[in-house]
């Protein structure tokens, strides 16, 4: 059996919205690189849908397909929609991860709820 | 690009098996099935060709063939080997033990079950260059030092250990000298006379021979505890019935390695250094351990900015199989200890390769690994957010 789903490997070597967005709406970062892990993510957003979503990773395969994944899943949906997505549901989308790289999905989850708390952040109107 | 090529750059982690190995062994299963310990002709066939495979496996280090012990493997021996020390040392009312901090698993295992015994256990460190300093060996060395046990040649790093220094030392202060030679067996020359070896495991997939199989060397008069008790297989101090093909097939393959030894260490040493010229031509990059003083096959390096396991899943797209020293290839959040031994902080030790360069390397595969490691390396650390800051100025480089 392989390391990893075909749909893991699928976005590990074609990743969907890589890259950044200038002067973006909503801006999140977490992991950290003693543990190997660190995912940016950038968020465009209008009238409060996900019109545009970037993001950078540096890590093991499957934090950069689980990053891959959560911009797929987030992508032209409402933020409040988007702040409901769960590590469990950009697991699934990738057809399971092994156990001990769960957390890769975890730290998507988290990257986009702290890029969705930058942007309300900046627009408490939102809220 | 040429995705045709396949390149095995692993093989530290094991090798394929000689011809003359895989033939001897199937001969043996086919032909000599008999049983060394039975009394009829098959049998002590069997029991003869087990000996000659212990006089040739013997001659290889310059030991007598009674001081060879066929074990399942190196971790095996390692772990006979230092119960063996610690028995000894526990009798004598001698509980202290110096290793190093960046010794295999076996050994470092070993070593933490001996401590809930009550032994003490220094581990020396082993600097940036990877490699112990022979009078920090002796420095350590107390009234109550009952062993030593210090690697020939580490397993991720390549770095080769002043031996023969540290053998003279513990042999003036009368302290048994273990050595961890499972790299080192079959591509460096041993003499454990001359080098003061007291005792060294060696493991048969790490030359070209089957898994399973491998042996510790124990000068006479060291007195060996069994792991397994059983019949009076190997002197009594291993029971079960001899894997007659696996060793049959080991000393098959330790026979051609060291004929060729010479041979074989000038052509991957000429290759070893073209692939780390090639690979230190990636900015913010740096070789791990010694340069010279470094296994013929072990290239082993650290790319900053970018993580060890999508480096490899991608360099194995494209035919080349090769390690890491990333938290993610071992399941744990801290990467490989030898690394942070060495000094190297976690950051960059997460974006670590290995690539063990096998006898019958070509130029034109170091060339294409070089190619190929540059194109990914540049292609991962063109999304990855470290990268970015480093090279933005937000944080600074440290390689």
């Amino acid at each position: 059996m392989a390391l990893y789903s075909e749909k893991v490997m699928d976005h590990f070597r074609n990743p969907r919205n890589v890259g950044v967005i200038e002067n973006a709406d909503g801006v999140g970062e977490v992991g950290n690189a003693k543990c190997g892990d660190i995912m940016k993510m950038y968020l465009k957003i209008d009238d409060d849908v996900i019109t545009d979503v970037k993001f950078e990773t540096f890590g093991c395969g499957s934090a950069i397909a689980s990053s891959s994944m959560a911009t797929e899943l987030i992508k032209g949906k409402p933020v409040e929609e988007a702040m409901k997505l769960t590590n469990k549901a950009v697991a699934e989308a990738l057809d399971g991860l092994p156990d001990y790289k769960m957390h890769c999905s975890v730290l998507a989850e988290e990257a986009i709820q702290a890029a969705l708390e930058d942007y309300y952040k900046k627009n408490p109107q939102h809220k | 690009m040429n995705t045709s090529m396949k390149i095995y750059a692993d093989n530290a982690a094991t090798t394929k098996m000689s011809e003359a190995s895989v033939r001897t062994m199937l001969y043996y299963m086919e032909n000599q099935y008999g049983n060394p310990s039975s009394l009829y002709t098959i049998g002590q066939e069997a029991k003869e060709a087990l000996e000659q495979a212990r006089a040739d496996v013997a001659a290889v280090i310059n030991a007598d063939p009674r001081e060879i012990l066929f074990t399942s493997g190196g971790s095996e021996a390692d772990n006979q080997a230092l119960l063996s020390a610690a028995e000894i040392g526990r009798k004598n009312g001698k509980m202290h033990i110096i290793s190093t901090a960046f010794e295999h698993h076996a050994i470092l295992h070993s070593l933490k079950r001996l401590e809930k015994q009550g032994f003490e256990v220094t581990l020396l460190p082993v600097h940036e260059d990877g490699i112990v300093i022979p009078s920090e060996v002796e420095a350590a060395i107390r009234e109550d030092t009952c062993l030593v046990t210090v690697m020939y040649a580490n397993n991720e790093i390549g770095t080769i250990q002043p031996v023969r220094e540290i053998g003279a030392i513990c042999r003036a202060h009368n302290v048994i000298f273990h050595t961890d030679a499972v790299q080192a067996v079959g591509h460096l020359p041993i003499d454990v006379k001359e080098e003061n070896i007291d005792m060294l495991s060696a493991s048969a997939h790490k030359f070209h021979g089957p898994k399973g199989v491998g042996f510790l060397y124990a000068r006479k008069g060291v007195l060996l505890t069994n792991l397994i008790e059983g019949g009076a297989q190997e002197r009594g101090k291993r029971g079960g019935t001899e894997n007659v093909p696996g060793i049959m097939a080991m000393a098959a393959a330790l026979k051609e390695s060291a004929a060729n030894m010479d041979r074989d260490a000038a052509h991957q040493k000429e290759l070893r250094d073209r692939l780390i010229r090639g690979l230190s031509a990636i900015p913010h990059s740096a070789l791990n351990g010694d340069a010279q003083q470094r296994l013929p096959g072990n290239v082993n390096f650290c790319f900053e900015g970018i993580e060890g396991e999508s480096l490899l899943l991608l360099l194995d797209d494209r035919g080349i199989s090769a390690s890491s020293g990333s938290a993610c290839t071992s399941g744990s959040l801290d990467p490989s200890h030898v690394l942070l031994a060495i000094g190297r902080v976690h950051d960059v030790a997460h974006g670590s390769l290995r690539l063990t360069i096998g006898e019958d390397i070509t130029e034109e595969e170091v060339d294409y690994m070089i190619e190929n490691i540059k194109d990914v390396v540049t292609y991962l650390r063109g999304f990855s957010p470290v990268w970015r800051d480093l090279e933005s100025g937000k944080t600074p480089h440290i390689l």
